[in-house]
């Protein structure tokens, strides 16, 4: 029996991070295996952190599960990845947008926003990878298509590609008039890694 | 036909009463609970409404299930503190049609201001209490719940918590199944349906008997699941701590899963026990099974290893349990990486262009005691706002205002600060006390027409039900008046001139005075939304008095400066009203920030 996988998304309130999980969430759904996964809504909507987690095999139970339990984390933005990066397992997969948003403390000037981040992550052990999904996302001309192209390039570097049409999980996911962005965003994603 | 589909706990609970069909479902909103109601309204068939409160909320779907029809009441855990009081009384009484209330509990606080174990009130109310663990059972117990709930005339309590509320997992659900509406007959019966004293003693009788018909129903029992695999350990537990154990131990343990937590069956809990040598209790919060099955003469280990305190996840319960000798499937590997110390952190804030925003700001330099309440506005305690001083419960800012006035100085006085909604909510009656004990508070409505924090309710301030309906519009500034303040100073909210003035009129004010602040919240489709400004550098004196508004859009730069974001900016004008130097202006098409 393939043992559970567990994937974590975190990222700053707004930035599609419920699309993303839920987008993956409905394609292990269709490739038929069990999946189940767990959100935070509420005051994490005002600016806030915000994580989810997806975990997916032949079982699952549980849709939470706790630091050092997960197998790829996806971050949409730097400082998230810092905060969430123990929830990694030993030699998991951190994939991070390499995006800036400052938070409150950092806005007011009481603490500054730390310069030394890819530094960091990548003295961690884990196997790294940072994308620009925002430059990405600029180019096909809708910003907010940044958080497909991450899905993309987790879909690739998790090794899910395969396994069900993406495009169409991802065409019925959003409205009709962003599917043709989202497609190339999706396309974009998988071949950034 | 059966479907899969991938629903989360609270889609699954609004589609297990529409299946069982439901007349009524209504509630008050509140994180983790509010989208039972929201996805039950766009379903075809049942009424579905937000009420005023979750007492309101209980005593509408009690009068329609007296009528026959079925009833879903939905909110969050603190909700039942304030819906407790005919919660216990309508136990007594019994139901017609089937009752059936919803109550998500938030383990952790992830949006709310206690972690109370909602089961408690089951066992003190003698309200039997179903507890899923996943979205099927969410809404498979819904469909139970109104069926036993008629059939042993007690109303049921569902509870839920974040984890189970906001997981999505897959549910399958009968596709051809339509809505029919289950009414039953009424008849008048004073005995049951008035609680004189006389009445109440012979239903509580009745209950007795009722709780004990629900135990001895198989249909009730059978929720009560006993997975034997192991004759040496047996792990009992409920609710979203089963799936952290099935999830840490697989089938290696014998697990008792307990889907009815009120009232208990002692029977299964015993026959259990005898079935393995060592019984662990595993439940998140309060150790409320454990001094259950320890009351049954069982010997069990509970909280000795579990966290009283906090949400679980599968690590934390491994690893608790491997300390009593216990095996999980995987060893929790210690984490690649400590959790990394002294990063900035990333607090919920007020919009750019809240229309909170300046009130707190003000109330701040005007040095006035604020006394908060629950929204997005409790936001305005976070520095550098720093607005309030004491919240602690919806629809208690000004009442506890009201306390803290009888301890202030000569001529000095306290500010308590509500929501449109709470004010509906049970805010309105701090506001009459004022009046009748003659307290010198200021009570103040940020009326931003919404329910903004649980994400844009109508509330009786609108104008509109849950459907789009057009409804009398209240008023706080006639309801003020109405109560006997006699002025009510109405400000726009982001006129700081009108704010302060008013907030220094209240002070000095020897009749009684009340503030409204009023703004649509940002995020509605209709707010006011004005030109984007921009700082030129030229003109900034460094000074960073912008800054201490809090608005996400202002940011210190390199160099002392600040700068606007222009993409973020609601251009609200409150950063151009604070700058002494006129260093902040409306930007220009085209120009560059
Ligand atoms: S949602 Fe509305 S009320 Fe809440 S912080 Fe944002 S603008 Fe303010
Ligand atoms: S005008 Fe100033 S205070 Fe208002 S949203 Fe824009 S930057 Fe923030």
């Amino acid at each position: 029996m393939a043992p559970t996988k567990r994937v974590m998304f975190a990222g700053v309130g707004g930035q599609g991070i419920l699309l993303a999980s839920r987008v993956l969430a409905e394609g292990l759904i269709r490739a038929g295996v069990d999946v189940k996964s767990t959100e935070v809504h509420g005051m994490a909507q005002r600016g806030g952190s915000v994580v989810t987690q997806v975990c997916f095999g032949e079982r699952v139970y549980s849709p939470l599960v706790g630091p050092g339990a997960i197998d790829i984390l996806v971050s949409l933005e730097k400082l998230e990845a810092l905060r969430y990066v123990h929830f990694l397992k030993r030699n998991g997969t951190l994939l991070v947008n390499r995006r800036e948003i400052p938070s409150l403390p950092v806005l007011t000037g009481a603490v500054t926003y730390p310069r030394d981040i890819e530094e960091r992550l990548a003295s961690f052990p884990v196997s790294l990878c940072v994308i620009d999904a925002d430059r990405e996302a600029e180019r096909l001309g809708n910003p907010r298509v940044m958080n497909v192209v991450l899905l993309g390039a987790l879909v690739r570097l998790a090794g899910l590609a395969g396994l069900v049409d993406w495009k169409e999980v991802v065409a019925e996911a959003v409205r009709p008039q962003y599917r043709e962005v989202n497609l190339r965003a999706l396309d974009a994603g998988m071949h950034l890694v | 036909m059966q479907q899969k589909m991938i629903l989360s706990g609270n889609e699954g609970v609004a589609r297990g009463a529409w299946e069982a069909g439901v007349g009524l479902g209504i509630g008050y909103p509140g994180t983790p609970s509010t989208e039972i109601v929201e996805t039950l309204a766009k379903l075809e068939g049942p009424l579905v409404a937000w009420a005023v409160n979750e007492k309101v909320a209980l005593e509408q779907a009690y009068g329609a299930c007296v009528t026959g029809m079925r009833g879903l009441v939905t909110m969050k855990h603190v909700g039942l503190n304030v819906a407790a009081d005919p919660l216990f009384t309508i136990a007594y009484m019994g139901v017609n049609g089937g009752l059936v209330i919803a109550v998500a509990d938030d383990p952790s606080m992830h949006s709310s201001q206690n972690e109370q174990d909602n089961r408690w009130y089951a066992l003190h109310a003698k309200v039997p209490m179903l507890e899923p663990v996943s979205s099927q059972e969410c809404r498979d117990y819904t469909r139970l719940a109104f069926e036993l709930s008629e059939r042993h005339d007690v109303p049921f309590l569902l509870r839920l918590v974040t984890r189970v509320s906001h997981s999505r997992g897959l549910v399958e659900i009968d596709t051809a199944a339509g809505y029919r509406r289950t009414s039953r007959r009424y008849e008048r019966n004073v005995p049951k349906f008035v609680v004189l004293p006389a009445h109440a003693r012979a239903r509580r009788l009745v209950l007795e008997k009722n709780l004990a018909n629900l135990l001895s129903d198989p249909e009730a029992r059978g929720v009560n699941k006993m997975e034997i695999t192991s004759s040496e350990v047996g792990i009992i537990t409920s609710g979203a701590s089963y799936n952290y154990v099935k999830e840490a131990f697989g089938h290696r343990y014998s697990v008792l899963k307990m889907g009815l937590v009120y009232p208990l069956d002692g029977e299964i809990i015993r026959e259990f026990a005898g079935r393995v040598q060592r019984v662990f209790v595993v439940e998140e919060l309060d150790p409320y099974l454990e001094t259950h099955v320890r009351a049954l003469g069982v010997t069990c280990e509970g909280k000795k290893y579990i966290s009283p305190f906090f949400e679980l996840n599968p690590q934390a319960v491994a690893t608790s349990l491997v300390s009593a000798g216990l095996e999980p499937l995987e060893r929790p590997d210690p984490a690649a990486v400590e959790p990394v110390a002294g990063i900035p952190a990333r607090p919920p804030i007020l919009c750019a262009g809240c229309p909170h925003r300046a009130f707190f700001y003000l109330a701040r330099r005007e040095k006035v005691m604020v006394v908060g309440d629950i929204g997005c506005y409790t936001l305005g305690a976070m520095p550098p706002l720093d607005g309030i001083d004491v919240s602690a419960c919806m629809g208690g800012g000004f009442s506890i205002a009201l306390g803290i006035s009888t301890n202030l100085p000569e001529g000095e006085k306290v500010f308590g600060v509500l929501g449109d909604s709470t004010f509906y909510h049970s805010g309105i009656t701090g506001a009459v006390d004022a009046v009748f004990n003659r307290r010198p508070i200021v009570p103040v409505v940020l009326d931003n027409r919404s329910t903004a924090m649980t994400g844009h309710q109508e509330n009786p301030g609108t104008g509109r039900t849950l459907d789009g309906e057009p409804t009398v519009m209240q008023d706080p500034e006639r309801i003020f008046r109405a109560v006997g303040f006699d002025r009510v100073l109405v400000a726009g909210a982001y006129d700081l001139e009108g704010i302060r003035n008013a907030i220094r009129e209240a002070k000095a004010a020897r009749d009684r005075v009340a503030i409204i602040v009023k703004a649509p919240c940002r995020l509605l489709k209709d707010a006011r939304r004005g030109p984007a400004r921009e700082i030129v550098t030229h003109d900034c004196t460094k000074c960073k008095n912008c800054l201490r508004l809090g608005c996400p859009a202002l940011s210190l730069k390199e160099g002392g400066y600040v700068a606007i974001d222009t993409h973020a900016c609601a251009g609200c004008g409150l950063c151009e009203q604070v700058c002494r130097h006129r260093a902040v202006r409306v930007k220009e098409k085209g120009g560059t920030a």
